[in-house]
Parts: structure tokens; C-alpha cells; sequence
């Protein structure tokens, strides 16, 4: 767990949400270090699923929200009236907390992304779709079978899926919402590693619910409460030495 | 012990009463049925389907009325099924969710319960009259398609909302655009139920007598029509004409129930197109 210093990914400042009259994020400062891994936690409701959607403005589609503060990816505002947002979020992946694999072949559903950008190149999209499900791990699973629907695998299988589905559009950032909650152990374990491969090469942020793995995974952990960021800071330090007494108690158990 | 056996009893009785309420509802409809097929059976024959009708309607067949239902469906169905489908996508998908879009919904939804003869009436003054097409087949299918939209934007609305959202929001997060991730990702898993509603919607339509009998259909017709702006004969009306209008009713009668089986038939046939096309989708999908 390094905690030397590396440059910054996107920077969220002084970023708040609102749902309707409801603020979800109050204030939040949060930086996330190119190829390392920043994992949000918090208790229910604290505002960690609001705060990794605002970074791909999935949050754009509910009716009724509304941002303030600045997010900047690579220095540049993601809010800034030019920005084109299907580019923004062609830039940072997302995978959900539920495995959403779409209703189509294996193969289909990785060229997803590549065909509605525009790529036709059969022998192209046959590369990614290896190096992707490869990059996913899951090359060897699949390889037999890519014309099978998705649907027969398994949920953990579906989740690498997804992941490999956002490679394929060769992001800059991924976002993990929960992306273990859904699946088993076993399963869990995969996605563990290979969320440690992939930060040799993107920008990682995982929303998590268990802080176990979030101290597996990550170099640095904002620990929020009821919208707010409590605490920041290298993983090491905030499992070990954390500055807040709130931190302390919900990384120890006592409340969450 | 006691109260268990009692909730038994309470469920074997539920059960029964559901049951006995289906059964009821099913020996209507065969009674029905099984009364047309028997006194219209005998009517049908090749001859019957093929021919106009001769001799004051008392002898021939049905042919213009089969023909001009099939037509005036057919332009029912043109105006319905695209407009319909585009105005769902458009409310489910692309509309604020906000009073306005709730209204128009509401009114939506109020304009399938409308009398037919209430259509009827308005295509008169609509398509005869302001937008002088006459009393023509084209009239007379705009009024169908016009009573048709309210089903088909509200089954192909339907259909769209069983859409997983994540399929929508998966999607958007690769960077389609949002009309990308409808086309490409929402429409194809919803357009078995907008055909399936949509059929439906024209099943009843080509049953419908009140709303062409002021625009379009006719009485009786040697020929068939010829272009959109003629009169036409169908099954319906002609149905009608034959069970209470007619000089010679209990002459005609077999005709009339021969007319009513070959409407049947043909309703039947339509939805039962809708299930074949749901089921054959749906297996595609798999």
C-alpha cells in the first residue's frame, strides 16, 4: 500500500448532490490517485453510491437532482457546459452493483461498447473481445462459448463480464459500485484480484460495504457518514492509525 | 390442530370459488362460440368467402366485406402501431416525469374508455367533413386508428417499463447516447409486448362497427374499393346489416351467423398472431 505520491485522477471538490430538497453530499473532498485505487466506505445511506455516480454523471438521468461544487478528471471540470457527457463516460467505466449483463451472446454484449462507437472491423472486435474478457479474467471460461447467451453464467461470471464489457471500451477510470455484493465469496475473491491487476493500468474506485475489502484492495479510503467525508487518506493509515473517532468506530464494528 | 384443519378448509374453498369463477367464465364464452360455429358452420364454404353477395344479400358470400375489413385494418394499423409505439417511447423514455407528462398520460388512458360512436362521430366531422376525404375507406381507417392509439401507447408503454433499467444505465455507462442504449438496448426486449398490445389494439378495431359506420363502410357494394378514397364493405356492419336491418331476416340468418363466425375467426386469428409473435421473440431472446 503505497502511499507515495502519484498523480491526481479527478478531484472532487467541495462536491454537493441534491435529490430534489434532499442534500446527499455535503462538501465532499476527494482525490483519486491515477492507478491506485480508492475505495469509498460508510454505513448505509452515507452517500458513497451518490458520490461514485456523480464522477460518470450517471446521476444525470434521475429527474430532479442537481450538482454543485466541482469534479475535475484530469484538471477538467466533467460539469462544464462543453463537456460531452457520452464521451465522459466512454472515459470512466462503470460496473454495478448487480451484475447487468445485457440479454445477448457473450461476445455481443463485450462489442457492446466498440459498436456503438462505431466499430465494424470484424477482426478488431474480435481482438477486444479477447483481450477484454482476458483483461476481466474470464477468457479462459468463455472462450468455448462466446455465441451462448450471457445469462447462463454465473452471477460472479456475469460480474467479470460487465467488467470486461467496460475494458473493451478502453476507459481511463472504473468505477465499482458494490461490485461484490450481489455474488459469493469465491466469486469475490476473483473480482479482489483483479481489481489489483487493473490498477496497473486505470484509475480505480470501488464503493464497498465491506471493509475488509476495502483493505484488501485499496491504496486510500474516504470513510463517509450522512453525506459528509469523514476521514481521508492511505488505506494503511486510516485501518490503522485513523484521526476521526467516528472512523475508529465504524472500521472497528461499533456502529454501521 | 383445530385451527389448522380451518385454514385448510378456508384454502380449499378459496380455491374452489376461483375456480368455479373461471370455469363459469369459460362455458360463456364456449356456449358462445360453439352456438355460432354450429349455426354459421354451415354457411361457410368456398363460395361464401369468394363471392359478393347476389340477390338483395340473401344468397352469395362475403369476399368485400373479408376484403375491406382486411384494408380498413391495415390503415388502422399503419396510423396506430408507428405513431402509438413512437408516442410510448417518447413518454416512458424521453418525458419529465413531472404533472404534465402525468396528465397527458391520464388522458390517455381516458381516451381508451371513449364510446366508439363518440370516434365515429368526431372521424365524421374530421376526416369526412374538415378534411374532406369523404366517406371513404381512408375516413373510415384514421377513426380506427385514431380509437386504436390510447391501447397501443398504453401496451407499448407497458412493455417498456419491463425493461430492466439496468439495461438502460449499462449502457449509458459504455457511452451510448441515449437514443443508442433505446435502439440498441431497450426496444428490442420491448417490442414483443408493444406487438403483442398492439395486435390486440387491432383485433378489436377491425370488430368495430360504430366508428365506420358514418365514414366509411357501406351497406352493400358490387366492387371492391377501388382506391382510399372509396367506400368499402365489412364484416361488422355487414353483420349488423344482415341480423337487424335486412328485409329478409330469417331468410339470411345462416348468412348472418356464417358472417359472424368468419369475424370470430379472424379476431381469433389476429391474436392469436400476437401470441406467436410474443412467444417467437421471447425464445429468441433466450
Amino acid at each position: 500500500m503505497s502511499s507515495a505520491a502519484t498523480a491526481i485522477k479527478i478531484q472532487a471538490r467541495d462536491l454537493d448532490f441534491y435529490y430534489g430538497p434532499v442534500r446527499a453530499l455535503k462538501a465532499v473532498n476527494i482525490d483519486c490517485h491515477d492507478r491506485k485505487v480508492t475505495a469509498i466506505i460508510g454505513p448505509s445511506g452515507c452517500g458513497k453510491s451518490t458520490f461514485i455516480r456523480t464522477l460518470n454523471r450517471m446521476n444525470d438521468v434521475i429527474a430532479g437532482t442537481r450538482v454543485s461544487g466541482r469534479i475535475l478528471l484530469d484538471g477538467e471540470d466533467i460539469n462544464a457546459p462543453d463537456v460531452d457527457v457520452v464521451e465522459l463516460r466512454r472515459r470512466v467505466g462503470m460496473v454495478f452493483q448487480k451484475p447487468n449483463p445485457f440479454p445477448k451472446s457473450i461476445y455481443d454484449n463485450i462489442a457492446y461498447g466498440l459498436r456503438i462507437n462505431g466499430l465494424r472491423d470484424k477482426r478488431k472486435l474480435e481482438e477486444t473481445v479477447e483481450r477484454s474478457l482476458r483483461g476481466a479474467a474470464l477468457w479462459e471460461e468463455v472462450k468455448d462459448r462466446l455465441d451462448e447467451n450471457a445469462f447462463v453464467l454465473s452471477g460472479g461470471q456475469q460480474q467479470r463480464l460487465c467488467i470486461a464489457r467496460s475494458l473493451a471500451v478502453e476507459p481511463e477510470v472504473i468505477l465499482f459500485d458494490e461490485p461484490c455484493s450481489a455474488i459469493d465469496p469465491i466469486a469475490t475473491a476473483k473480482v479482489e484480484d483483479l481489481i489489483e491487476n487493473l490498477k496497473k493500468s486505470y484509475t480505480v474506485v470501488i464503493v464497498t460495504h465491506n471493509m475488509q475489502q476495502a483493505a484488501r484492495v485499496s491504496d486510500y479510503t474516504a470513510f463517509m457518514m450522512l453525506g459528509e467525508l469523514v476521514e481521508f487518506g492511505p488505506t494503511g493509515k486510516i485501518f490503522t492509525a485513523p484521526t476521526h473517532k467516528l472512523t475508529e468506530d465504524y472500521i472497528t464494528g461499533r456502529f454501521g | 390442530m383445530k385451527q389448522a384443519t380451518q385454514k385448510k378448509v378456508a384454502q380449499f374453498l378459496a380455491f374452489l370459488l376461483l375456480r368455479v369463477c373461471l370455469y363459469l367464465v369459460l362455458a360463456v364464452l364456449l356456449l358462445f362460440l360453439f352456438d355460432i360455429g354450429k349455426k354459421g358452420g354451415g354457411a361457410i364454404s368456398w363460395e361464401f368467402l369468394s363471392q359478393a353477395p347476389r340477390k338483395g344479400m340473401t344468397a352469395g358470400g362475403i369476399f368485400p366485406a373479408i376484403f375491406g375489413t382486411f384494408l380498413v385494418t391495415l390503415i388502422t394499423a399503419l396510423l396506430a402501431v408507428p405513431l402509438g409505439m413512437c408516442a410510448a417511447i417518447y413518454l416512458n423514455e424521453y418525458a419529465r416525469q413531472d404533472r404534465l407528462t402525468r396528465l397527458i398520460r391520464l388522458a390517455i388512458r381516458n381516451l381508451s374508455g371513449v364510446p366508439s360512436i363518440v370516434y365515429g362521430l368526431f372521424g365524421v366531422i374530421l376526416f369526412v367533413n374538415i378534411m374532406r376525404f369523404g366517406t371513404s375507406v381512408l375516413s373510415a381507417g384514421l377513426t380506427l386508428g385514431l380509437m386504436t392509439l390510447p391501447w397501443t401507447i398504453t401496451a407499448s408503454e407497458e412493455a417498456l417499463k419491463t425493461v430492466p433499467n439496468s439495461y438502460r444505465e449499462g449502457a449509458l455507462a459504455l457511452g451510448a447516447t441515449k437514443w443508442q442504449s433505446i435502439r440498441t438496448n431497450v426496444l428490442p426486449y420491448a417490442v414483443p409486448g408493444m406487438l403483442t398490445g398492439t395486435v390486440l389494439g387491432l383485433a378489436r378495431a377491425a370488430g368495430e362497427t360504430a366508428p365506420i359506420l358514418f365514414t366509411g363502410a357501406a351497406f352493400f357494394l358490387p366492387y371492391l374499393p377501388k382506391s382510399l378514397g372509396d367506400q368499402f364493405m365489412a364484416l361488422p356492419y355487414h353483420l349488423y346489416i344482415l341480423a337487424t336491418q335486412h328485409h329478409q331476416i330469417e331468410q339470411v340468418r345462416p348468412l348472418a351467423y356464417g358472417t359472424a363466425l368468419v369475424l370470430i375467426a379472424l379476431v381469433l386469428g389476429l391474436n392469436m398472431t400476437a401470441v406467436v409473435i410474443r412467444y417467437r421473440l421471447r425464445r429468441k431472446r433466450r
